[in-house]
């Protein structure tokens, strides 16, 4: 039997987002108060979906000690109170939650092989959220 | 197509054991789960239906019917239970958020009648949860 497990994580950072092939009006325009230069905050909330068969042996579709692991040394420690601006993550992307969403989803793809790994999604806010299944439709 | 979703919650007790292993592989595996005297969560489960508008009543499903069912199979079996010793799934599989994600959607799927089970979403924890569709 194929299950999915979700887990939820939160980490803080800052961001500003600012592209640099638009003039500053057009930054103003297309990003209004996420373009302040001096930048701002959020707590993102993380939730990452892996699937699989549920093992007869254990009853899980992986050791949650694996996801956790994986997501603090891969995600937490890489964004939690850092200013995304200045990662190499972002050195020639702007740190919207969905590019987030999507660095997120690259590197777990490529660091966790516990189980598959079916899709994230970020809370940037209360009222905002991304999800991301590697160019899969997430499912619902 | 219309999806429906219906909530509900549960207070059990739970361990985990693997009969088969050692008490060190079974501490390896399941950690702090292990403690053979039991622990506790509050459950939230969510049961997604789908299925055409009946355009007479306007329903996917009766609800009423709905939350029936969850009651007699879900609430009255596992609240405030211990799942290992007193819910006959767990006899045999270890009672991990995804097992009893699994028996809950067979419980289900066999009472409804109008409406098709979509998803069972079932959370052990805020920060945890298990989705099932009924995939082998």
């Amino acid at each position: 039997m194929r299950a999915h497990l979700t887990r939820r994580y939160v980490f803080a950072a800052s961001h500003r987002l600012h592209a640099p092939t638009l003039s500053e009006e057009q930054n103003r325009d297309t990003y209004g108060k996420c373009n302040n230069p001096y930048g701002h905050g959020h707590n993102y909330a993380l939730e990452v979906t892996v699937s699989g068969p549920v093992s007869s042996d254990s009853g899980m579709v992986c050791n949650l000690v694996e996801i956790d692991e994986a997501v603090r040394r891969e995600v937490l420690e890489r964004f939690d109170h850092q200013n995304l601006n200045t990662l190499r993550e972002f050195a020639n992307l702007v740190p919207t939650t969905e590019n987030l969403a999507e660095v997120v989803y690259n590197i777990l793809k490529q660091s966790f092989h516990a189980a598959h790994l079916e899709q994230i999604r970020i809370e940037e806010t209360l009222m905002n959220s991304f999800e991301y299944a590697g160019g899969n439709e997430p499912r619902r | 197509m219309i999806y429906l979703t219906r909530k509900c919650e549960f207070s059990a007790s739970h361990y985990y054991h693997n009969s088969q292993w050692s008490e060190e592989e079974n501490r390896r595996v399941f950690g702090k789960c292990a403690n053979l005297n039991g622990h506790g969560h509050n459950y939230t489960l969510e049961v997604t239906v789908k299925g055409r508008v009946d355009p007479t009543t306007g329903f996917v499903v009766d609800l009423k019917q709905l939350k029936d069912i969850l009651n007699r199979e879900v609430v009255d079996a596992m609240d405030h239970r211990h799942l290992n010793k007193e819910v006959p799934e767990f006899a045999a599989r270890i009672p991990t958020t995804e097992n009893i994600a699994i028996a809950i959607w067979q419980r289900l799927e066999q009472r409804l009648q109008v409406a098709k089970l979509h998803r069972v979403r079932l959370y052990e924890m805020p920060d945890l949860y298990v989705d099932f569709y009924g995939e082998a």
